[in-house]
């Protein structure tokens, strides 16, 4: 089962130093990469959001006055004078079609100038009167209005029951009951959503900062109601998404908008503090998990029981609780969703989502099974390791759980550990050290690519074409690699176009899917080409040649195995005793994910998921306003992503794992996985640390201070925490 | 100045040529940039920023806005050597300032060693920071051979002397430009590798 484990040590990463330099790695450090917001055509236009200033309501007047006397003034758009869009699945992108308000921050009107400073000041000076009515914005445990969803992201079932859930914990002999919570999280790419957008001669030409331009432009053709072959949407370079770009966003649809209406290209570049409220959040959670083992520490019985928010627009509901369907044996399990569609911003994906929420508190509460049980952390989950996933009885594909924690601990030297709480000190710095596991499902979709070869002054060049997107995973790099080797030709050789719809059709970059789902497209179209070339001898003709491929046909719609990536995070802490100020001192990684095609970029990928489970854990955050029914924290300054100086030594490495039920790339996708469990990971730290249980995300000082009782009582709450002890 | 030179304000006025009365109005004034060596006469809206002169008027996108309120840093420039956050710079105040943006940092056609270290180490991901990373960390790394301290410099250290640019240094210093991919420890590899 573990055929990576029988022979000694494992393949682990170095630092990448052989692997190949991201490719348009030089157009980013000269600043020459384009982004969305940075082409100018000729009367360019400029385009500033003007948000909703109540939380529910109507709108009943917009004087726009005042902003068209504003020199440069060219037009401020509102749901009176908007073009009328089609309905297309998602209601976000419905703006300015209609007089309602369904949260604070909904765009209301656009203004549009000959320059961003005119623009700026119109959208300051747009008079917006409403019929505002009660709103509702605070998630509550006990919400009136919560249901269970049919189903929640990813089509996953809101609600499963396996075997008897309610004898079996209560006859465990050792059993964990604790509820953990999560405020909102936002995305926050440093390159905020942006489009530029043009019309000629009836067609429409964007640039758009997105995860996947292909869905952009199928979007934008139900939207406007025409062909989408009339549509060209570019996404070249993106500066981040992480799941607030993998769907479209209203910038698109008002650039769109605004030079229809205007018959100038329009750019708009959404202001950093309204993309809370338009570019969806990881929703608010409460998650209540129960288990229930045997005196060995094996569970018999899980409950994971999660309460969240949705919207009134449309329907999204974070998956959490579905980790705890597969990770460990359960022989009685149930698993819940409850959603509530409140007067907010709608939720979407942000990195990992379901994931990362879910295995924050499946995992917290594994830590404290382990306590309860008298058993080390890592042991305890590898007694509970399955050869099986629970929820379907399916066998994995490959599994390597154990692996990865036990390679692990041997690397964070995790045997040296003294379990007990509050056990280490430096001075004022208690420190600890904690472990959680991770994991993510591979997901697939279907993909189309080309492949050509041509003649070139130096020989025969080849040409790999898809409408991916590199999102700053280091997708160009790897399909180059994909082919090099379908090819058999060095890497040199090998040019890539994607991000554009000119080029072949391709799914989002999302889902952990792009390498995988891209790359087999472009394997498959290079074998093609391989074989074509061989035909001719060989030998290019002066035409050059060309293959095409499409997935749809390969990509099996239901496997006889579970194929997931898996991992484990370990943290190690130092709380100020006086301050109760948590900081990381290491962080290290180890995976499973199949085959890793370039070692510098995959690293980077890990850290970079780990980093954002370090922000999720300590520093960010962010508060419900009940009077204003708004996010607090909208703005840089005010929300707290980690900065350089939050972050010391950190590690990924990953296990050679062979899988041949994946697909032509061998990968099973590594863009999330390094953010699922990383909180978990810190959390245990810190109760490591400290002997204070915090079971409210992020853990800032006054939480650990709150709960001890001030540095005074630090020590009486070390003696031990309880499964009870909740955070004040 | 300050010690903390991405917290300046404009610098003094300049002795070059006033703006010309024929091309400005109460609300414009025509100024000159320095950018990368050559000069460029604009006629500005007094609420154009550096940033924006920059993007809008002078095409030179490699400097990015990620916020528009100084708080990520991706703006970063070099103004007269010191690094500033380009966002928040009324341009008109920076008539003949030598302004060194991402694009200028190359010479001779050849990378500059920090952009080569960022490449070799992996320091970016989606590359939107980067410019600011870039040209903070050559701001960061005169600013501590100028002998500025920082919040990590030991009180110890003999006033007025090079710091010498430690792993810590270059956290603190580098903690005023975000990078949400999180390739920080790529990124403190990088320079390490530059002033190592």
């Amino acid at each position: 089962m573990n055929p990576a484990g029988t022979t000694g040590p494992l393949s682990a990463a170095d630092d990448g130093g052989g692997a190949p330099v991201r490719l348009e790695g030089l157009l980013k450090v000269t600043g020459a990469a384009r982004y969305a917001a940075e082409h100018t055509p000729p009367g360019t236009a400029y385009a500033w959001p003007v948000p909703a200033g109540v939380a529910r309501g109507r709108v009943v007047a917009v004087d726009t006055g005042r902003a068209m006397a504003e020199p440069g003034a060219l037009a401020v758009l509102t749901h009176e004078n908007a073009p009328r869009l089609k309905e297309t699945g998602d209601a976000t992108l419905l703006v300015l079609q209609d007089d309602r308000v369904p949260h604070r921050g909904w765009y209301v009107a656009l203004a549009v100038a000959r320059t961003p400073e005119a623009a700026r000041a119109m959208a300051g000076a747009v008079v917006v009167s409403y019929e505002p009515e009660g709103h509702d914005t605070v998630l509550t445990p006990d919400h009136p209005g919560l249901y269970v969803p049919d189903k929640v992201n990813a089509g996953f079932p809101g609600s499963r029951e396996r075997g008897d859930f309610d004898a079996a914990y209560a006859g465990a002999a050792v059993r964990v009951d604790a509820t953990y919570t999560l405020t909102g999280l936002h995305n926050h790419p440093m390159e905020p959503h942006a489009t530029t957008a043009r019309w000629e001669d009836g067609r429409l030409f964007a640039h758009d900062s997105s995860q996947g331009a292909t869905l952009v432009r199928e979007t934008l053709a139900g939207l406007f109601g025409m062909d989408k072959r009339l549509i060209t949407v570019v996404s070249e370079h993106v500066g981040g998404g992480f799941g607030c770009k993998g769907t479209p966003r209203p910038q698109v649809v008002l650039a769109a908008m605004a030079a229809r209406h205007t018959g100038l290209p329009v750019k708009l570049a959404l202001p950093r503090a309204q993309l809370a409220a338009v570019a969806g959040h990881r929703p608010p959670m409460f998650q209540r998990v129960r288990l229930g083992a045997g005196g060995d520490g094996v569970i018999s019985a899980l409950a994971h029981e999660v309460v969240t928010q949705t919207s009134t627009v449309r329907e999204f509901v974070e998956q959490a609780a579905v980790p705890s369907r597969v990770m460990y044996t359960s022989p009685h399990s149930r698993t819940v969703h409850r959603a509530v569609a409140l007067d907010v911003p709608s939720p979407s994906w942000m990195r990992a989502p379901g994931e990362a929420s879910g295995m924050y508190a499946l995992e917290c509460a594994m830590d404290e099974l382990a306590g309860a049980a008298g058993l080390d952390p890592v042991e305890l989950r590898i007694r509970n390791d399955t050869a099986t996933e629970p929820d379907s009885g399916k066998p994995y594909s490959s599994r390597h759980l154990v692996e990865c924690l036990r390679e692990g601990a041997r690397r964070f030297g995790w045997a040296a550990r003294d379990p007990r709480p509050r056990s280490r000190a430096e001075g004022r710095l208690l420190l600890g050290t904690g472990v959680a596991s991770a994991n993510y499902p591979v997901y697939l979709a279907p993909s189309r690519a080309q492949a050509r070869a041509e003649r070139a002054a130096d020989g025969v060049r080849f040409l790999v074409r898809t409408d991916a997107t590199d999102i700053g995973t280091g997708a160009r790099t790897v399909l180059a690699q994909i082919a090099a080797e379908a090819l058999g030709v060095p890497l040199e050789r090998i040019g890539v176009e994607i991000g554009n719809t000119g080029l072949p059709a391709a799914p989002v970059a999302g889902g952990s899917a792009g390498t995988a789902s891209w790359g087999w497209a472009v394997h498959k179209a290079c074998r093609a080409l391989g074989g074509l070339l061989a035909e001719h001898g060989g030998t290019v003709p002066p035409e050059g040649l060309a293959t095409t491929a499409d997935t749809a046909d390969d990509v099996p719609a239901e496997s006889r195995h579970v194929q997931a990536a898996f991992g484990a995070h370990f943290a190690e802490v130092a709380v100020d005793a006086d301050t109760g100020e948590a900081r990381v001192r290491r962080l290290l990684g180890v995976y499973a994910a199949g085959r890793i095609l370039n070692a510098r970029t995959a690293r980077s990928q890990f850290i970079g998921g780990m980093m954002m489970g370090l922000g999720m854990a300590l520093l960010e955050g962010s508060t419900m306003d009940p009077r204003f029914g708004d996010f607090a924290e909208r703005d840089l300054a005010s929300y707290h992503v980690p900065a350089c100086a939050d972050v010391r030594d950190v590690e990924a490495h990953w296990i050679a794992e062979e899988d041949p039920h994946l697909n032509p790339v061998g990968g099973k996708g590594i863009g999330e996985i390094g953010i699922v469990g990383t909180a978990a990971a810190i959390a245990n730290a810190v109760h490591h640390a400290t002997g204070v249980r915090v079971r409210d995300l992020p853990i800032t000082p006054d939480k650990l201070l709150g709960t001890a009782g001030g540095p005074g009582r630090w020590s009486g709450a070390a003696s031990g925490s309880t499964a009870h002890d909740l955070p004040t | 100045m300050a010690a903390h030179p991405a917290q300046d304000g404009p610098p003094p006025p300049d002795s070059g040529p006033p703006p010309s009365p024929a091309s400005s109005s109460p609300t414009s004034s025509t100024v000159t940039l320095e950018v990368n060596g050559t000069s460029h006469r604009l006629t500005l809206d007094h609420r154009t920023t550096v940033l924006d002169a920059l993007r809008e008027h002078l095409d030179l996108t490699g400097t990015k806005k990620g916020c528009d309120h100084a708080q990520c840093g991706a703006c970063t420039v070099l103004a007269d050597g010191r690094r500033v956050n380009s966002c928040l710079l009324p341009a008109v105040a920076y008539d003949g300032v030598e302004i060194t943006t991402v694009e200028g940092l190359a010479g001779g056609g050849a990378p500059h060693p920090l952009q080569r270290a960022f490449l070799d180490r992996d320091g970016l991901q989606c590359g939107y920071c980067t410019p600011g990373q870039l040209c903070s960390a050559v701001g960061a790394i005169a600013e501590a051979a100028e002998g500025h301290p920082s919040h990590v410099t030991p009180l110890s250290a003999p006033p007025g002397a090079p710091v010498p640019l430690s792993p810590d240094e270059i956290r603190e210093r580098m903690s005023g430009n975000l990078c949400r991919c999180g390739a920080y420890v790529n990124i403190v590899a990088a320079i390490e590798d530059v002033t190592r």
